[in-house]
């Protein structure tokens, strides 16, 4: 499916996601956490997307924003899309987890968590996955300072 | 421990071991914390970080020509693959066109590298199974192809070789000798590998039924590269998505059905027979001109969200730059490919004997900096 075929598919299951394709190669869709994984399962379980290969999940510290940027793509229609979730509570930001979807979201949210600080609902085994146990803070927050091992320019 | 009851010492009971951090089959510093039944693998779970350098983290600070050079220190068996991601990317980003004979170098250069990859993952793979004769095997020929590639850059393994719009240096004169040389030398090895390895009864036995993936799972897992194609997800960056000069060679994606340990080790092998394919059609034919298109000395990518994919030996390898219009970007991500293809090791383990593991292992190809990043 082209990317407009795409948008006027899915935008005719929620009309409040928001289509984007300025500044990026694929076509992005920006949804509310509240519907982030309905919009997900959809998107993978509908026949005309099928949307079965998750490459790349990324955690964003967007300065206000947090989030989680989702590239998919379908092995059998060889379209792309990306999905974003943003979230502006930087105390206690959670989203819905997806390992239930794609597998390889546990691997991946788990690093987010790491990173981040981002929790996910429902996953089966959240905890820091790179970093000590003990370690505080979440290093890719763009507010984050570590004296001792940062090199600032 | 009791002894009172007759039947206790023989009773099923779960316990708990570690694997690694520094255990030679995980070849780097991977720990995996395994629960076992008697010799049957309960459950997995890997603990990461051991060589995490935060990578992501300091590409935020470095500018992008920085960049590449922290690409190598990821996966150091792709060295050269690493770097092109990026260079692809920012070239992409800027829309800057490199000559033709940087893209018909670059793409030799890679399968040499993918070459030697497998040359050494095939030496180590025989080790880890009991058969330590493979690993000279191995490590004879890729010797060829690293002495290439001092030649060509100065150094063996973390190359470098790759700047954004093009290459440091232009071709050594004996490059296009030496790596004839090698392919008719290499020809005549590699059936050696067969003889040697893969029609050992005893290898066979270790290896084939053992840890399968089916299709669905691969895909579920986003699994890339020989795992993936062993169980018959097609996923060739190279087919699917070609870059550099992938799409004027003829070759075979290399793919399999059963998607077990044996599999796996055929894709390998039969993809050193395409990458020889794929070196032969350009080694005569790599056009004159540029080894370079200049750029700014500051390069600064527009605003915007860049998403590069590349076949390295173990998979995909995506970037994805966000950039704020400065000289550094906001935010940049590595999909390693040894990440997502360890997060299927648990779905194919468990269930079988630690024996089985190594094997297993052994046909993931894990470089560890790769996953820990």
């Amino acid at each position: 499916m082209t990317n407009s075929e795409l948008q006027t598919l899915i935008s005719s299951w929620n009309s409040e996601l928001e289509f984007s394709e300025a500044e990026s190669q694929f076509l992005n869709i920006t949804v509310k956490p509240e519907y982030l994984h309905q919009l997900t399962s959809q998107l993978k379980s509908t026949k005309e997307t099928s949307f079965d290969f998750l490459f790349c999940l990324t955690g964003m510290d967007w300065g206000a924003d947090l989030g989680v940027v989702y590239h998919l793509e379908s092995t059998i229609h060889k379209h792309q899309i990306v999905v974003k979730v943003n979230t502006s509570d930087r105390e206690n930001p959670t989203f819905d987890s997806v390992c239930d979807i794609w597998y390889t979201a546990e691997f991946h949210e788990m690093e987010v968590f790491d990173f981040f600080g981002i929790k996910f609902n429902n996953h089966p085994n959240l905890k820091r996955l790179f970093m000590p146990k003990d370690w505080v803070g979440f290093p890719l927050r763009k507010d984050y300072v570590d004296e001792v091992n940062m090199v600032i320019k | 421990m009791t002894t009172t009851t007759e039947n206790n010492a023989f009773k099923s009971q779960e316990y708990f071991i570690n694997m690694g951090p520094q255990h030679p089959a995980t070849h780097g510093v991977l720990r995996l914390l395994l629960t076992i039944d008697g010799e049957i693998i309960k459950n997995i779970d890997p603990d990461l970080g051991y060589i995490h350098r935060s990578i992501e983290k300091m590409c935020e600070r470095d500018s992008y020509q920085q960049i590449v050079h922290l690409t190598d220190r990821m996966d150091y068996l792709s060295a050269h693959i690493n770097n092109e991601a990026v260079c692809l990317a920012v070239e992409n980003a800027l829309g800057l066109e490199v000559p033709e004979r940087v893209k018909v170098i670059r793409t030799i250069i890679a399968e040499l590298t993918r070459l030697a990859s497998h040359q050494l993952w095939w030496g180590v793979m025989g080790m880890d199974v009991g058969a330590l004769t493979t690993y000279f095997y191995g490590f004879r020929d890729r010797e060829m192809i690293n002495d290439i590639f001092e030649e060509t850059c100065g150094a063996r393994l973390t190359m470098n070789y790759n700047i954004p719009g093009g290459l440091m240096f232009d071709l050594h004169p004996n490059f296009v000798q030496r790596v004839k040389d090698f392919i008719a030398h290499f020809k005549t090895k590699l059936p050696e590998y067969d003889t040697l390895l893969t029609g050992n009864v005893i290898f066979q036995k270790r290896t084939q039924g053992v840890g399968i993936l089916t299709k669905e799972d691969a895909i579920s897992f986003g699994t890339t590269g020989p795992v993936a194609r062993a169980s018959g997800f097609s996923c060739d960056v190279r087919k699917h998505h070609p870059y550099s000069a992938y799409d004027r060679v003829q070759f075979n994606e290399a793919l399999f059905t059963v998607g077990d340990t044996f599999t796996r080790y055929q894709v390998r092998i039969q993809e050193m027979w395409e990458s020889m394919a794929i070196i032969e059609q350009l080694i005569d034919n790599i056009p004159d001109g540029e080894f370079k298109t200049p750029t700014n000395a500051v390069i600064k990518l527009p605003k915007g969200e860049f998403y590069q994919r590349v076949e390295t030996a173990r998979g995909e390898l995506g970037v994805f730059i966000v950039s704020d219009g400065k000289k550094n970007p906001y935010r940049l991500k590595f999909r390693s490919p040894g990440f997502s293809n360890l997060s299927a090791l648990k779905k194919m383990a468990v269930g079988s004997k630690l024996g089985d593991l190594v094997a297993i292992m052994a046909t993931l190809d894990i470089v560890v900096p790769d996953i820990d990043r």
